[in-house]
């Protein structure tokens, strides 16, 4: 196997201030959002927005975007644990009595 | 050392190991605050009027002050690395220390934030909250424990920015071998990442 590491060149300073720029612009969407009522959409979309910031934190801060693809498979498996869990709980709520 | 002991100590650094141990560590913590949210989404679709009642007591301001300062310290924190891997150390060190002081704003927002509701009688136990009805006591049980849970991981985060600062300005962590401070800053931008879900949970529901 080879061992060798992939020379990490440093991420440019701009890619991450754009990053938080869009973060900081996601912030104002959610809470802009929140004061709409828009019933069932507003139970989902902070939601959805948190979930787009963390997408970018988790792709240019914390580098997955430049890692190698066994750390994406592993968020992959602890994502569909989570599912999982989330099934097996929600499923056991609903059909208690 | 020798030179033959320094390069068999340079060979058995094993940089995607050690960020796999950090990533696996990274996953327990994620399942922590698992448990909570998913308690609080059940809790939230049973009472959903009580926590929308309570939610709205809590300052929306202050919520979204905190989540830019956050936002913020992930970015400074995330320039830090590059700076280092430039090989530029003051602007490395200047920017973690960014990080620490954006760290602490936090913590006393949340500070200032805590007190306004205890000294109104709403903290877990108080008689004040137990007068009244059951949903708005689970939300505010829940909004002290995963607050709560959370500022000490900014604590912890804190910290170990502080041992990584003294790592870069005592050359442990330098230009060449930055695998700790990509891990710290991994662990710091956890602690992001979970707020970003705790704001819409309290802070949101209007």
């Amino acid at each position: 196997m080879d061992y060798t590491e992939k020379a990490h060149r440093p991420i440019k300073y701009s890619i991450f201030v754009y990053v938080w720029l869009a973060l900081v612009a996601l912030t104002w969407l959610t809470v802009a959002v929140s004061g709409m009522h828009m019933g069932r959409l507003s139970l989902i979309s902070p939601f959805i927005i948190a979930s787009a910031k963390a997408f970018l934190v988790v792709a240019f801060f914390m580098h997955i975007k430049y890692e190698a693809g066994i750390f994406r498979l592993f968020i992959g498996v602890a994502l569909a644990t989570m599912f999982v869990v989330v099934w097996l709980v929600y499923s056991d709520i609903a059909f208690r009595s | 050392m020798n030179e033959t002991a320094e390069i068999a100590a340079n060979k058995h650094k094993d940089y995607t190991g050690a960020k796999i141990g950090m990533w696996l560590f990274l996953f327990t913590e994620l399942f922590l605050f698992f448990g909570p949210f998913l308690l609080y989404s059940i809790f939230r679709y049973r009472y959903s009027t009580d926590f929308i009642n309570a939610g709205s007591e809590l300052s929306l301001f202050v919520g979204s002050i905190n989540t830019v300062v956050l936002l913020t310290s992930s970015l400074s924190v995330a320039l830090s690395i590059s700076a280092l891997q430039k090989g530029n150390k003051k602007l490395t060190l200047l920017l973690l220390g960014v990080t620490i002081v954006l760290g602490a704003v936090f913590l006393v927002n949340k500070y200032f934030e805590w007190d306004a509701k205890i000294v109104h009688g709403l903290y877990p136990g108080a008689e004040a909250l137990l007068s009244r009805p059951k949903g708005e006591i689970l939300f505010f049980g829940l909004y002290f424990f995963m607050t709560g849970l959370h500022a000490l991981h900014v604590i912890a985060g804190m910290s170990v920015l502080a041992v990584i600062t003294f790592f870069v300005m005592r050359d442990k962590v330098t230009q060449s071998d930055y695998v700790k401070i990509e891990n710290g800053g991994l662990y710091w931008h956890l602690v992001d990442v979970i707020w970003i879900y705790l704001f819409p949970l309290f802070y949101l529901i209007r």
